[in-house]
């Protein structure tokens, strides 16, 4: 007969304060403001949302400021259905990777403004290359949610 | 490359649900296997080398050091590597470059996980960053998922036909697995279970992923002198290539996996391979997702890009077919993940040296191993050879 063995059952909860810096203190504070800011470095021509301090391909520091256009394309997507741990939305909601105007990289978010009972359907709206806008949040926290998600164009 | 090094022996515990051990008792379990297999004891080793994932995978932090007696590493020195998902890879290196640099004459690598202790997926979104990434990382899946995305739109391979290979991986791992006494998932599934399993991450199924393992794996390592010595057939490193990508994910094109593709190729420098698929026997791919294994396949050389669906639909990385991928039934029917990597390495050691019983791919002299880890970020291959 298979024996039945214990568990001790406890919990780990760390309390944190991550610091942002000045950089991203910055790109934080322009999400109150609705404007999604970025780095340009002066190396290479490169532009990064969220802003960094240093510039991921070449290292130099990045100085110059850019306002992004908050609209963009879909690089990736995908329909989450099951439930992840201190995730913020309950499934299903769809999560994607997207390429703001004049950038040079993605950047995650969520997408909305998509009926999202069934995926098969979804599949036919979004692809890469689909036109999304960012729908902001009436209430600002200087946090990444300010933005509430990213629509597709009409 | 410094000197030859041989793997002597190795060890994996049954992997799965394993509430009849605690952690150290596990890890214990699986060096004693390794030990008995090289025909050495403690004594003999020079060096230990743990590997895990992040440490609230268990929560308990620096796992090596609750079980130093477990791991055999009272008196010895002892490092830990730690790359997520690719730790395996990570250690055996460590191993290798140990031995190869003169420093030691044999190194005991332990890669281990509990994985049923705690939330895997909740300690998996710790890996993401907490000020962009983490509210929107949906554990493993979302990640991967989104990668298999852009390589089916990159290379307009239609969704039918992507869903069709992606199946028949799983099915083919699944079949595998079942001549591998070590896996933890052994279950024949059809095509139709898993395009009618439920969706985890569109189009990502339930059986286009990976399990939740407990497990461990142990790899001995030894110079050319000792390995000469103890081992009647040791298993030579030919090739190690590991390559690193930046953390935010979107920046560089998953699609063509740059850090999978220039580790495969590094190895292959070493070795000396120009044509992996006619040359390579057998390959252990970490494949913890049905589509990313053939992602991994073009990367790593073995059909051109964009068309690993159709090698998978003809059977080429199929027992049996041109180039077996994963006869152990893979990540995708076991994951123990800070093991994972090691098991790969494991594997291939199997074999070559003609050791790996039902699921012994006839004649292979020479395979690859392989370990991704992180947000997409890193990848490690191995090369080892029945030839010096
Ligand atoms: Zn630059």
């Amino acid at each position: 007969m298979p024996k039945e063995y214990r568990t001790i059952r406890g919990d780990v909860a760390l309390p944190y304060k991550w610091a942002l810096g000045k950089t991203w203190t910055r790109f934080f504070d322009g999400l109150k403001e609705e404007k999604i800011l970025g780095t340009k470095c002066t190396q290479c021509g490169k532009v990064f949302v969220p802003a960094r301090t240093f510039c991921p391909v070449c290292l130099s520091d990045m100085a110059e400021w850019v306002e992004v256009k908050p609209e963009g394309e879909i690089l990736t997507w995908t329909f989450v259905s099951a439930k992840y741990y201190g995730q913020v939305k309950d499934p299903p909601y769809i999560i994607a990777t997207i390429k703001l105007v004049g950038t040079d990289c993605g950047f995650h978010h969520f997408i909305g403004g998509v009926d999202l009972s069934d995926a098969k359907q979804v599949r036919q709206k979004l692809k890469t290359g689909t036109k999304v806008k960012a729908v902001w949040r009436p209430e600002k926290k200087a946090e990444i949610l300010d933005i509430a998600y990213f629509a597709p164009l009409k | 490359m410094g000197r030859a090094v041989a793997v002597i022996g190795t060890g994996q515990t049954k992997h799965g649900r394993r509430p009849d051990v605690s952690y150290p008792d596990m890890v214990r379990e699986v060096i004693m296997v390794a030990l008995e297999d090289a025909g050495i004891t403690l004594k003999d080793v020079d060096g230990v080398v743990h590997g895990t994932m992040p440490s609230m995978m268990e929560g308990v932090s620096s796992t090596h050091l609750y079980f130093a007696e477990a791991i055999g590493a009272v008196g010895k020195p002892i490092m830990k590597v730690e790359t997520c998902g690719s730790t395996g890879q990570s250690i055996a290196h460590c191993g290798f470059f140990w031995v190869a640099s003169g420093m030691a004459d044999i190194v005991l690598v332990v890669g281990s996980e509990k994985m049923n202790e705690g939330d895997s997926q909740a300690t998996m979104t710790t890996v993401f960053d907490p000020y962009f990434q983490r509210v929107f990382a949906a554990g493993a899946p979302g990640t991967f998922t989104m990668q298999c995305m852009e390589w089916m739109y990159r290379f307009k391979i239609p969704e039918d036909k992507g869903r069709e290979a992606a199946a028949m991986v799983s099915v083919s791992n699944h079949d595998n697995a079942m001549d591998n006494p070590y896996a933890h998932i052994r279950m024949k599934v059809t095509m139709d279970d898993v395009k009618n399993s439920r969706i985890v991450t569109y189009p990502v199924r339930l059986l286009d992923v990976c399990p939740s393992s407990d497990g461990a794996c142990a790899v001995i390592f030894a110079s050319e002198e000792k390995a000469k010595k103890i081992c009647k057939k040791p298993a030579w490193i030919k090739g190690v290539g590991f390559r690193g990508e930046e953390s935010f994910f979107g920046e560089s094109d998953k699609s063509i996996w740059p850090s999978a593709t220039e580790a495969a190729q590094e190895a292959y420098r070493q070795a000396g391979i120009k044509d992996p698929l006619k040359e390579l026997d057998v390959a252990e791919i970490y494949n913890p997702f049905t589509y990313q294994e053939m992602i991994f396949c073009e990367c790593f050389g073995f059909c051109p890009r964009g068309e690993a669906p159709d090698y998978v639909l003809k059977g080429t990385f199929k027992k049996g077919g041109e180039l077996p991928c994963c006869p152990s039934g893979g990540t995708l029917c076991t994951n123990p993940i800070g093991a994972t990597g090691l098991i790969r390495l494991a594997e291939t050691v199997l074999q070559v040296t003609g050791k790996a019983g039902a699921r012994q791919v006839e004649g292979a002299k020479i395979a690859l191993s392989h370990a991704m880890g992180g947000v997409d970020q890193f990848n490690g291959v191995t090369i080892v050879s029945s030839n010096l």
